[in-house]
């Protein structure tokens, strides 16, 4: 029997190295049951380690892990979830193809002699789903890939449970839902809490940290900095915590009114299957941060710009000049280069090293049969150099492999990569998606350089504080057009209201998708 | 006993998201009749082309479900038409013409390719050579064997043995009851069983299927020695059949890429991870429908393949073409 003072879950003095790195130094911690316990730090800082050796994926060099009173040490993070602690992964682990009670009981279907009872497999689901308040959400014969993204997030979260866990750690659940699909998740974490679960869970989106944990665990480079009640501190003393600065030197400053210039792109009336009457400036000098829910048409209005999905009607303009920016041939032609939210799908070739990468645009605007020089083009002989010397990419030698740099470093290569083809118009898409809080500021003051030499700016970003701290202007998108537009200085809730369709905007259109 | 209403049937139909591929089969079924009617000699329909149709398509149909099951694990298998070679040479060599030996060969038949089987598995989990090349590699190794000890035909099996090829219960020739039979037990086992639901999941994605802790190698050696299982098969029906069998009998009737087109044109990915054996066999008769066309007609031979080759193409490009539209 637990008690609520007893911790369900603790560990004491866990080390774990790898080669070179001490990863977990001496990481003590103990988790409660009926419990959301936060644990944040800056990427590298030790957090997916530590969940990792708690589920026996990793075994520790030292300390010892509790459960439920007893010493335990998982082989392997089956024996953790069979134990009753279960992990969900911030990339999801679903089948696409397969149903939802597929999904749930994947790998221990009911059966009997090999034979899966579909009918039990399916009434088992139901009961999971229920106690998560979401039977009525989707059917258990649906197949997964018809649900939304806080649906699958459901789902991951039923397979976990479904296994009577006792511990539920979710490592970044929000990183990937909406603001709406995040308060899905809150009712649900209550309805686990009310099971008496301890839930642990990391994350990168402070509101979320605060708005669902009642502690919350500070890691840095490895060491545990210390736990906090939740109700008892702000964001200002957990960041201090984790990087040991505060909050201040967070943004660089806005642009002044002498250094935005003259429009270098312009849309008028700009519609395609996803976007409608799109009216759009972008000035040389100035950063305007685009706003809206996922689904509003954030990502469509940037890949219409840069010749994904083209507007089908309507003008666009790049420097006074109007022209059809089909392709994205055409779009870098006009020195447009797009930070796209999907690095790993979009930016980057994770296996090529760092040097191929940056080159790969200005490479691309060259003749065919140009000869290509190691380190850069003709005429600008050491780009590679420069170029990482300049965002400060942070790797033994340009021959590394981008797949071995941290998220933080990729996202500077990308950078990089565009500030090699000399690009005046910047489109960004969450360009600090998943990124750490010391590279974060340090992209973020790269944006801005970009801007102060006289670049145009577009910056995509489902994180408020991020809008609100760099943009010159807010723009904010619903239902696939410019709802509104704010001065910078504008406040969390004055974007929510716009985002949400619930303003005075020009309230044309009341169909939601 | 069943209490399966019609709209929890439909429901279950389109929660199967059941390929087009059932579409494509009434099409070029329909344009066939109308094709023969006019160009040919209007035969299409009758009982003995029919039934004559699906006969000619029991060998690929067969090896085509094995197929199937390494295709879903995300897997290929290119050794299967040597399988059929070694299977058919092996069993003629065996028997020679002896009923007292034909239950040792089908015995050593199905041992040799449970092995083969196992062989193409071991190598893509265990050393982690890449399918494509691993079983193209075991399939070389079998032509190699078969070349360097048979050049011709070589023994026969007895007439009884033929049975399987020429037989008939009632007005059904035993070699359709063979497919179905193979059809059924190979949907039943992705259906219905554990098994198959782990070996949807290991195609669908390995690294979920380890998280689950499945055992995922053996899971796609087992769809490996499935898969040869058919091709054995296969070559029993295609040996009983020829009377004798020779090297060439596999390679020669384009087993293994026809396996494989069958099986994608019955709208299973190569990615692996969703598709089954109903389109399979959807696959093969679509196959099976456009030679009797072709030969009702008398189509120029290499018209025809070049017709065939832009039928797969397109039944293809039209699903990733639905796709995309559903993805949009």
């Amino acid at each position: 029997m637990t008690t609520a003072e007893q911790p369900i879950l603790e560990v004491r003095g866990i080390t774990k190295r790898f080669p070179g790195v001490v990863a977990l130094n001496n990481v003590s911690a103990q988790f409660m049951p009926g419990e959301v316990h936060a644990v944040v730090g800056e990427n590298g800082a030790g957090k997916s380690t530590l969940m990792k050796v708690m589920v026996g994926a990793y075994r520790p060099d030292g300390g010892e892990i509790i459960f439920r009173g007893e010493k335990v040490a998982f082989a392997h993070p089956k024996e953790a979830q069979e134990a009753g602690i279960s992990i969900i992964y911030q990339e999801f682990n679903l089948l696409p193809d397969r149903t939802v009670a597929q999904n749930v009981f994947f790998g221990r279907e009911p059966s009997r002699y090999g034979l899966v009872n579909q009918r039990e497999l399916n009434q088992k689901t139901v009961e999971v789903l229920r106690e998560l308040g979401a039977e009525n959400m989707f059917q258990p014969t649906a197949p997964l890939h018809t649900l939304s993204v806080a649906e699958q997030q459901i789902v991951e979260i039923a397979k976990a449970i479904a296994f009577d866990s006792k511990v539920l750690i979710m490592d970044e659940p929000t990183a990937a839902l909406s603001m709406t699909e995040v308060q899905l998740l809150t009712d649900l974490i209550d309805k686990l809490l009310e099971r008496n679960l301890a839930i642990v869970f990391i994350s990168h989106r402070f509101r979320e940290v605060f708005d669902l944990s009642q502690k919350i665990s500070v890691l840095k480079d490895g060491q545990y900095i210390g736990t906090l009640k939740t109700a008892e501190t702000d964001a200002n003393e957990v960041i201090e915590m984790m990087v040991g600065r505060p909050l201040d030197s967070y943004f660089p400053g806005l642009a002044t009114p002498e250094e935005i210039g003259a429009v270098k792109v312009s849309v008028r009336n700009g519609s395609n299957d996803f976007l409608k009457n799109i009216n759009l400036d972008l000035c040389a000098g100035e950063i305007v941060g685009v706003s809206g829910l996922q689904g509003s048409g954030r990502t469509e209005l940037a890949q219409a710009l840069f010749g994904v999905e083209p507007f089908h009607e309507g003008t666009v303009a790049i420097n006074g000049k109007a022209l059809q920016v089909n392709s994205p041939t055409i779009a870098i032609r006009n020195k447009m280069g797009f930070v796209t939210e999907d690095r790993k799908a979009e930016g980057i070739f994770p296996n090529q090293p760092i040097r191929d990468n940056i080159l790969l645009t200005v490479r691309t605007l060259q003749a065919l049969v140009k000869r290509i020089s190691r380190d850069g083009v003709t005429g600008q002989p050491n780009l590679v150099s420069d170029l990482s010397h300049q965002v400060d990419v942070r790797a033994s030698s340009s021959d590394q492999e981008v797949q071995y740099l941290s998220g933080g470093n990729q996202q500077k290569v990308v950078l990089a990569k565009w500030l090699a083809s000399t690009a005046e118009i910047f489109i960004f898409d969450e360009p600090t998606r998943g990124i750490d809080v010391e590279a974060k500021a340090a992209i973020h003051e790269m944006i801005r350089e970009l801007a102060r030499r006289g670049a145009a700016i577009l910056m995509i970003s489902s994180e408020l504080p991020e809008i609100i701290g760099m943009s010159d202007r807010i723009i904010v998108m619903w239902d696939g057009t410019i709802y509104g537009e704010l001065p910078s200085g504008a406040t969390e809730s004055e974007i929510m209201k716009l985002a949400t369709g619930h303003s005075n905007g020009n309230a044309n259109g009341s169909n939601s998708e | 006993m069943t209490t399966v209403s019609l709209s929890n049937m439909q429901q279950r139909i389109r929660a199967s998201q059941i390929p087009p591929v059932y579409a494509i089969l009434v099409v070029v079924f329909v344009g066939a009749i109308i094709i023969d009617a006019i160009f040919g000699r209007g035969q299409m329909l009758s009982g003995p082309i029919l039934t004559n149709m699906v006969v000619r398509s029991v060998a690929l149909g067969i090896v085509a479900v094995g197929q199937t099951y390494v295709m879903i694990g995300a897997s290929i298998d290119l050794s299967v038409a040597f399988m059929i070679s070694v299977t058919a040479v092996l069993a003629s060599f065996v028997m020679q013409g002896d009923p007292n030996k034909v239950l040792i060969a089908v015995v050593i038949v199905f041992l040799v390719g449970i092995l083969i089987g196992l062989v193409n598995g071991l190598i893509i989990t265990k050393l982690k050579v890449n399918p494509f090349i691993a079983t193209l590699g075991v399939g070389l190794l079998l032509k190699g064997f078969l070349n360097a000890s048979f050049t011709n035909f070589v023994g026969a099996v007895p007439a009884s043995f033929q049975t399987l090829g020429y037989g008939e219960i009632g007005p059904i020739p035993v070699s359709i009851l063979m497919l179905l039979g193979v059809a059924l037990i190979g949907g039943f086992i992705l259906q219905r069983t554990r098994y198959g639901a782990h070996l949807y999941g290991v195609g669908g994605s390995e690294e979920v299927a380890r998280l689950s802790g499945l055992r995922t190698d053996r899971v796609l050696i087992m769809a490996h020695i499935i898969c040869a299982i058919t091709a054995v098969i296969s070559g029993l029906f295609i040996v009983s059949r020829l009377r004798s069998g020779a090297p060439w009998v596999g390679p020669d009737g384009l087993y293994d890429l026809e396996s494989i087109a069958a099986v994608v044109v019955g709208g299973t990915a190569l990615s692996g991870g969703k598709g089954g054996v109903a389109g399979t066999i959807a696959g093969v008769l679509i196959f099976a429908i456009l030679d009797t066309m072709f030969n009702q007609i008398g189509m120029d031979a290499f018209l025809k393949q070049f017709l065939r080759g832009a039928i797969i193409i397109l039944a293809v490009a039209s699903y990733t073409y639905r796709y995309k539209g559903e993805v949009a």
